[in-house]
């Protein structure tokens, strides 16, 4: 019914750029060393880092999640949508939040120093687990209260009618619930913290506190031993293909918070006590997540007429590129969807760019790049590039269940109407994946307007993305200009999101 | 006239054979047990289903290989008869152009369908703003322009209550009597086939019976039919 040339090519093209670099990068692993000491301290930090990060997140998001399922109070659903800002909201602008609340000059510091306590530093492990811990606390949240909700509403009637406590609910339903969840939750954030970049970037470094990643960079910035960013590379990439094999295992389809809304009436967990730590939990996760953010806008308001004009420049060049990005991803993106509406193994191409990371991505293509021409002239258009590869399999999770429930309820009407090929597509689905696309399409462009990640392997002194014009700001200690270029970065990236997922459902009558 | 030579159908566990010629401009019921395989003969006529073996031929033709939009067929189905993000017009269209782009001509002859299903200003609407009963008549008034020979009918009208339903038969039946086009109806309840069926097959136990006259049939209802009503 709809060909499915256009989405061949598509995944064509997607093989061709994630497969190149990762061939690149192994052909260049073969005549560098074998990993030094030095490599496997960034394994053992890798993996450790990401451990304690899931194994916190996770734990912490259990009272959240339970506090979220049994209460319904005013501001819950604003909290729920807070919970899904760190898809959207850039790391270094977070970063930047956490500092003013963690660092040396911190809120929580003036608070202990006054109070003649020791002040507590954020570098090192501890500084990259609490931000990660910022990041997906949220995300462990979401997926427990997922599972939480499944839970039918019938069995809990049930257990009030047998009078039970909420401890032996915990105990008969929630406990079972749990443990059939938390493995998922903690892999996919694993996954995630396993290659995560900007936050090593930026709060570890130093031979104590290297990931994989950040000694990629690293081998790249300050030594330029590409042999040894390529063996690194390869690390990095066996590490993380384990892991998504696993993640893959555990992890069912995630909609992105679809009705989570609904709140489950409870019985058993009416106690003024319970009451109690459940609003007290929800003020501190709510404070958690805030108090970064308004620090940002608070220190940011500060810095905006300090600002150099090379930030405006830097925003101009994010903007461009992000929209390109997000044009890239969904060009690529829609006819491999409505490909794998019949071929099913398309999705799984789309799915590869998980598998390599960015700055792995990075590295192959600069060491294809760097024989032929300047790397850092193609900086931007590689940044783009890589953006789209990244965003894709989160593209293709949105749209292809959109496109398939269109296909599912109207399909047969479609045809038997004999609506095929270019008129299926104009007055079926794409009218019909319009909030998908608007919503991938946000998730993209912010995705990739507050990304930090291969630019800094490519870019020259004269170049520069708002996230990498900004770290350069904070490592020449300029933080009143940095947090002024926070917040344009913040507000931009969060109104592309809103624009586009905005655009998206406007007038949609589903 | 549509035949069915020698038609099998089969899927799992599952066959169904049927073996007989319905008249041009006759009405047909077809009536049995949820699960004996009326909606399944329906989605092999209507293209959607192959059948194991044998044909299906509509004024003589073979049309058993052809893709369900370029058969002689409109079909309602029992759900889902209407885009939702599309007007009420837009959605008549359909039936008369799939690419939407009408003719003055066109638009008047969509304009009277809405007129002869009794909703001449309900054009622009969309369908969630429309009762069950409207929006009934929005995917009538789409058969209606879509001049097909054949109209197959998967209880569309199920989800409506009792009166209301009659009323969409009654309907169904004035407009087949203007069009002298051939209807197939699917339905479970025996006064929905003597309310509009000219003739009437019973579906069960793997078979479907030739076409009968309804009001026979229902006088002397055959054993399969009796095992049925449980009478």
């Amino acid at each position: 019914m709809i060909r499915s040339g256009p989405g061949y090519a598509a995944a064509a093209f997607v093989l061709l750029f994630i497969f190149g670099p990762l061939i690149a990068v192994f052909l260049r692993a073969g005549g560098g060393a074998m990993p030094g000491p030095a490599d496997w301290a960034a394994i053992r930090f890798s993996v450790t880092q990401a451990t304690l990060s899931a194994l916190f997140s996770v734990i912490l998001a259990i009272p959240v999640a339970r506090a979220l399922s049994r209460r319904q109070f005013p501001g819950r659903s604003l909290l729920i949508t807070l919970l899904g800002a760190p898809f959207i909201l850039p790391v270094i602008v977070a970063v930047l939040g956490l500092l003013a609340v963690f660092g040396r000059s911190g809120v929580l510091n003036s608070v202990l120093d006054s109070m003649g306590l020791p002040v507590v530093q954020i570098y090192g492990l501890h500084g990259v687990v609490l931000a990660h811990v910022f990041f997906n606390l949220p995300l462990a949240t979401r997926i427990l209260l997922q599972a939480w909700q499944q839970i039918p509403a019938e069995r809990f009637r049930l257990a009030a009618s047998l009078n039970m406590s909420a401890g032996q609910i915990a105990r008969r339903l929630e406990l079972p619930m749990l443990k059939a969840a938390l493995p998922g939750a903690f892999i996919v954030i694993f996954a995630i913290c396993l290659s995560s970049f900007t936050v090593a970037l930026t709060l570890g470094g130093g031979p104590k506190a290297t990931t994989v990643e950040l000694a990629i960079y690293q081998a790249f910035r300050f030594d330029f031993d590409l042999g040894r960013a390529a063996v690194l590379a390869v690390i990095q990439t066996v590490l993380v293909t384990i892991v998504a094999l696993v993640a893959l295992k555990y992890t069912r389809t995630e909609g992105f918070g679809a009705g989570l809304d609904r709140v489950v009436q409870r019985w058993d967990a009416q106690s003024p006590g319970l009451r109690g730590i459940d609003a007290a939990v929800m003020i501190l996760t709510a404070l958690f997540l805030l108090l970064p953010l308004a620090m940002v806008v608070i220190d940011g308001i500060a810095g905006f007429d300090r600002l150099p004009a090379s930030v405006f420049a830097a925003l101009r060049v994010s903007l461009i590129l992000s929209l390109l990005s997000t044009a890239l991803a969904l060009g690529l993106s829609l006819p491999m969807a409505l490909t794998a509406l019949k071929h099913s193994w398309v999705e799984v191409i789309g799915l590869f760019g998980i598998v390599s990371s960015p700055l792995v991505l990075g590295t192959g293509l600069f060491l294809i790049i760097h024989p032929i021409a300047d790397p850092a002239r193609l900086a931007f258009a590689v940044t783009g590039l890589v953006n789209a590869l990244t965003a894709l399999p989160f593209v293709l999770r949105v749209l292809i269940p959109s496109l398939k429930a269109s296909e599912q309820d109207f399909g047969r009407l479609a045809t038997s109407l004999g609506l095929t090929g270019w008129a299926r597509l104009r007055i079926l689905l794409l009218p019909r994946a319009r909030r998908a696309l608007g919503f991938s399409a946000g998730l993209t462009a912010a995705f990739s307007m507050g990304d930090l990640g291969v630019i800094t392997l490519f870019a020259d002194p004269s170049r520069a993305t708002l996230p990498l014009q900004m770290y350069r700001l904070m490592g020449s200690y300029r933080m009143e200009a940095a947090a002024g270029a926070g917040l344009l970065l913040l507000i931009f990236s969060l109104g592309l999101f809103w624009l586009f997922d905005r655009g998206g459902r406007r007038n949609a009558e589903l | 006239m549509l035949s069915f030579e020698n038609l099998r159908i089969a899927r799992g566990d599952f066959t169904l054979n049927a073996d007989f010629t319905l008249e041009q401009g006759l009405s047909l019921a077809l009536i049995g047990p949820s699960g004996a395989g009326k909606s399944t003969l329906l989605d092999v006529i209507a293209g959607y289903l192959q059948p194991v073996s044998g044909r299906v031929l509509w004024q003589g033709e073979d049309i058993t290989g052809l893709p369900p939009g370029k058969r002689p067929i409109s079909m309602l189905f029992q759900d889902n008869n209407l885009f939702p993000h599309l007007t009420v017009a837009q959605n008549i269209g359909l039936g008369i152009r799939p690419s939407l782009k009408l003719s003055a001509t066109e638009q008047d002859s969509l304009q009277q369908a809405l007129n002869r299903v009794g909703l001449p200003d309900m054009a622009e609407r969309k369908p969630g703003s429309l009762s069950g009963g409207q929006q009934s008549r929005v995917a009538l008034a789409r058969v209606l322009v879509q001049r097909r020979p054949l109209v197959l009918l998967d209880e569309p009208f199920s989800a409506l209550g009792p009166a209301l339903k009659h009323d969409m038969l009654r309907l169904v039946s004035d407009l087949m009597n203007e069009t002298g086009g051939t209807l197939i109806m699917v339905s479970h309840e025996p006064e929905d086939a003597q309310l509009i069926a000219d003739v009437t097959s019973v579906v069960a136990q793997g078979t479907v019976t030739a076409p009968q006259a309804t009001a026979d049939l229902f006088e002397n209802p055959p054993p399969l039919l009796r095992e049925y009503l449980g009478t």
